[in-house]
């Protein structure tokens, strides 16, 4: 089982949540939104898999290449 | 060189505020500040925890602490405002543009306290704040609209039958929108239904009103505005047109005037048209008409936003009149007449760039530190900011960081000094959309005044991420 680490492009706030640990995941699904100056960057699965662990929560600020999620696969 | 700003904008006769609150932030604070001080009102800044730094409150008389820095603890904080508006013992309040400016619920709160809010009446925010009541408004006095409906059902079955009447393509607009938020085109009745989904999720979000219609999509058109100034007395002017087809993701980037390419009579007449409608229905404060002009010339009107624009310098570089102080005075119940000579003229050129803090090839906003922030200053150039070298420019509020505005005596002269200071202008510590800018002053098309709405996206690559609020 490989464990994936999922990261931010951006430097923002998370919005929402949108998987749970556990979860089931296809490639390109969304986990996370995150919201930087008035814009909604989703954060997607690049692999078909389970969520691991969702690493933020809502209205936390993240940087840039942090880890937001874990997709295991 | 173009004239010093309001050279032409006579002194005013009274004092007529005491103190004025100016309900904003960033480019938008200073600008407001400064008109403040030209006209000798005492001005009181106000700031988030983000923004507890920034250069332009020290020049304001006075400064207030609002709350915490995500908008709505703070700029969109209406107690807090009018607890500091007491406080300050102030009797108006400026909102800029954003925020609360286009707010009927808080200039109504701060007339029912005897205040001023500087803008038009809180029922011409509503009239004109809901997209399709400004339509019907417009059509019924005879201004040109495009095909377009009313507010969309919740079935889908509706919404797709409207579409057909209206015919593809159709773009799905907030009907209590701004800002290009939550627009989405539709080429099909699939596209259709996920746009409208993902439309009303965004409007509420946005404007906590999930209501949305549909326009026809006008292939390649021309963003014109027209600017208006109304007094409280049924004076209206008309201070020509701006064009702002330069856009991102439904948002302006480069915008100028006159707008290129147009027969001057037949603009001002235009300019002249909605004027004279404002008037009629009895406007009262600044405003300006947007209208898209379609590939055969036609125009149909969009929107009406009731509220200074962010592009006013434009319009300023080109008649000396300063807008803001204007917009000031005509608040607080002097006439157009006592502030305007009776002709206002067009002199040369203006174009302007907006500076965003984002990656210039995906668009995604790049926050951070403004390690090195050197502004350019060269004759025939203006910079508008909110944000010094030092400063960081965080995520909580939209991504412009610098208006940079250049006049020429001609508009390529106007293009080149506009290049020559984005180039010059030294930003390190975040990524931003000058290598963007250039690219769209220095194309063919662009200087060959060959502009609309779809120009950056055909010289840049398309845009991968969507809107919020």
């Amino acid at each position: 089982m490989a464990r994936l680490e999922i990261k931010s492009e951006v430097n923002g706030i998370i919005w929402k949540i949108e998987a749970a640990p556990g979860s089931r995941v296809s490639e390109g699904d969304t986990l996370v939104i995150i919201e930087s100056m008035k814009m909604e960057i989703a954060v997607s699965s690049p692999v078909s898999g389970t969520v691991g662990e969702i690493l933020v929560t809502e209205e936390q600020p993240v940087a840039q290449g942090q880890a937001v999620a874990v997709v295991e696969t | 060189m173009p004239r010093p700003l309001n050279d032409i904008v006579s002194e005013p006769r009274q004092r007529m505020f005491h103190k004025v609150v100016v309900a904003n932030r960033g480019a938008a604070a200073a600008r407001v500040i400064r008109a403040l001080r030209k006209l000798r009102i005492r001005s009181v800044a106000v700031y988030s925890d983000a923004d507890r730094n920034a250069p332009y409150l020290a020049e304001a008389d006075e400064s207030f602490a609002l709350g915490p820095a995500p908008a709505r603890a703070s700029y969109l904080n209406q107690d807090a405002l009018l607890e500091i508006v007491r406080a300050a013992r102030a009797d108006a309040v400026h909102p800029g543009y954003g925020f609360l400016s286009e707010n009927a619920g808080f200039a109504r709160r701060l007339a029912e306290s005897g205040l001023c809010f500087i803008g038009p009446s809180a029922r011409w925010i509503d009239e004109m704040g809901h997209k399709t009541h400004a339509r019907a408004l417009m059509e019924a006095r005879g201004l040109p609209v495009g095909r377009g409906s009313g507010v969309l059902p919740a079935d889908s079955a509706g919404i797709v039958a409207a579409a057909r009447t209206i015919g593809f393509p159709v773009l799905v607009k907030p009907a209590a929108g701004g800002g290009g938020i939550g627009m989405l085109p539709a080429e099909n009745e699939g596209e259709l239904i996920k746009a409208a989904e993902r439309a009303r999720s965004l409007a509420q979000r946005g404007f906590a009103n999930d209501q949305i219609y549909l326009e026809r999509l006008l292939v390649r058109p021309r963003h014109i505005e027209f600017q208006v100034v109304a007094d409280r007395h049924g004076g209206v002017r008309a201070l020509f047109e701006r064009d702002c087809s330069i856009q991102r993701r439904h948002q302006k980037v480069i915008e100028e005037a006159p707008a290129p390419g147009l027969v001057r009579a037949e603009a001002d007449a235009l300019g002249e048209r909605i004027a004279a409608t404002l008037g009629e229905l009895g406007y009262d404060n600044i405003g300006t008409v947007e209208m898209l002009r379609g590939a055969d010339g036609e125009y149909q009107f969009m929107e009406m936003n009731t509220r200074l624009q962010v592009e006013h310098g434009v319009t300023e570089a080109i008649t000396g009149v300063d807008i803001v102080a204007l917009q000031i005075r005509a608040a607080a119940g002097e006439r157009l007449t006592e502030c305007l000579p009776e002709r206002v003229e067009i002199h040369g050129h203006a174009v302007e760039a907006r500076v965003y803090a984002e990656d210039p090839e995906r668009f995604l906003p790049s926050p951070g530190p403004l390690t090195v922030y050197r502004p350019p200053v060269a004759e025939g150039i203006r910079v508008e900011t909110g944000y010094a070298e030092g400063g960081i420019v965080t995520p909580y509020y939209d991504p412009m960081i610098a208006k940079v505005i250049a006049w020429g005596r001609t508009r390529p002269e106007a293009i080149d000094r506009l290049s020559a200071s984005l180039r010059e202008f030294a930003i390190s510590g975040v990524k931003t959309n000058i290598p963007a800018l250039l690219k769209v002053l220095h194309a063919d098309s662009f200087q060959a005044g060959d502009v609309h709405t779809g120009v950056l996206g055909a010289i840049m690559a398309p845009p991968t991420a969507a809107m919020a609020k």
